[in-house]
């Protein structure tokens, strides 16, 4: 790892001074993608600035129907929170499926949802369900805020604050994941809500996307024998030594189809 | 920069550079060299520590990050000459050959106890260990040991 300078801000508005006056500076949540890529010298920052020790940023707070989750939040909180588990069991089961124990202990939703690795989880959870990411300046809806591989709605020097979730009438998350990462070969989660159903899935392309085909097909009538012939696009699909594109392809339908189960 | 932390019951401090890793101040500052260093990608589990009760990867935390906390490692958990019950149950089960692995192990399993309880069946313990790799046993006798680590803890 080469060398940078460290710092570790009390409140958002001095990490927010910190980012902007950085010559090449970058936020670090749990670290637990970060880390290791500036470990393998892909990521050199002049400057790191540490959210760790900013209160504000932590938290679970339910209001009415909706689900207000820290961007410091770790995995391991999501998953073993009652509040979570009563209104989003989906979310809190999909939290608690991320990497390993240690990883959950460390790992961040903010610091999930702003790497948007293609393969992660969260972004497939916050486009489903209709989320809300709040930062330091404005509110971004999670249909909007993934732009592509590693790319986010998000400035430079912009700063997660929270997500805000929509409770849904039932979710369910289902991957099909890689045995020794976790992380999704492909993952879709299905939300059905007061206005229909959404779709989102991860793993399969450049990153997590709105499924708004599994949507028209679940419209009238929400069930696994609805999705029987669908066809995911294999020309959009990702290849890798892992999956083929159509094999990625045939997993979004049977995921899908088992997270459209899993919601009755 | 310096660290104070607690290490082990009681306060350590040292002079680190930002980029020192936890693993790495524990291993070559405090001389703590129980806990290993096995794939450095966060993936083996071999480096795991408790910081302020809950297990991580030392090797994917920053030694500054750990700055003020609680950590305890491996030489952490021996009452002088008795071993802890998860210590001992490694022994008697033959939870281990090489041993590169077992203090990461050892660790996981204080923490899958701290989550779920003392009575473990063998799928709670194999799916909580999906972050720690063997590549001597085959998990048979570490998964026999963390259980039965477990049940003695209440003795």
């Amino acid at each position: 790892m080469y060398s940078f300078s460290y710092h570790r801000p009390a409140s958002v508005a001095e990490a927010a001074d910190l980012i902007a006056n950085a010559a090449d500076g970058k936020l670090v949540a749990g670290g637990q993608t970060l880390l290791p890529t500036m470990k393998h010298r892909l990521a050199s920052p002049s400057d790191v600035i540490d959210l760790g020790a900013i209160a504000e940023l932590g938290g679970i707070v339910v209001n009415g129907n909706i689900v207000t989750i820290g961007a410091m939040t770790s995995h391991a909180e999501v998953a073993a929170s009652g509040e979570v588990q009563e209104a989003i069991p989906a979310l809190a089961a999909l939290a608690g499926n991320i990497g390993d124990p240690a990883v959950r202990n460390r790992g961040t939703i903010g610091g999930s949802i702003a790497n948007n690795d293609p393969a992660a989880d969260y972004p497939a959870a916050l486009i489903a369900l209709g989320a809300t990411v709040r930062t330091n300046r404005r509110e971004i809806a999670g249909e909007d805020f993934f732009a592509g591989m590693f790319e986010t709605a998000l400035e430079e020097d912009e700063i997660i604050v929270a997500v805000d979730f929509p409770r849904p009438e039932a979710a369910a998350y289902m991957k099909f994941e890689n045995p020794a990462s976790r992380y999704a070969i492909v993952g879709v989660f299905i939300a059905r809500t007061a206005d229909g159903a959404r779709a989102a899935f991860t793993g399969a392309t450049d990153c997590a996307h709105r499924a708004h085909r599994l949507e028209e097909a679940l419209a009238n009538d929400f069930s696994p024998a609805a999705l029987a012939d669908f066809q995911a696009p294999v020309d959009r699909m990702n290849a890798d030594i892992h999956a083929s594109a159509e094999y990625r392809a045939h997993l979004v339908r049977v995921m899908a189809q088992r997270a459209v189960a899993a919601c009755a | 920069m310096k660290i104070d932390l607690t290490v082990n019951g009681r306060a350590a401090s040292g002079e680190v550079e930002a980029r020192t890793l936890l693993v790495d101040f524990l291993r070559e500052q405090l001389r703590l060299t129980g806990t290993h260093v096995g794939c450095d990608t966060s993936q083996c589990g071999a480096c795991v520590v408790m910081v302020d009760g809950k297990s991580v990867k030392s090797c994917t935390m920053l030694a500054i990050m750990a700055a003020g906390c609680d950590v305890t490692t491996i030489e952490g958990l021996a009452n002088g000459a008795e071993l802890h019950p998860m210590q001992q149950a490694f022994m008697d089960n033959h939870g281990l050959q090489c041993g590169f692995c077992t203090p990461g192990m050892v660790m996981s399993g204080l923490d899958i106890v701290n989550r779920h309880g003392r009575d473990l069946d063998a799928a709670t313990v194999r799916r909580e260990l999906n972050g720690n790799i063997c590549r001597c046993t085959g998990y048979q006798n570490i998964v026999k040991s963390i259980r039965e680590g477990a049940r003695a803890m209440g003795d």
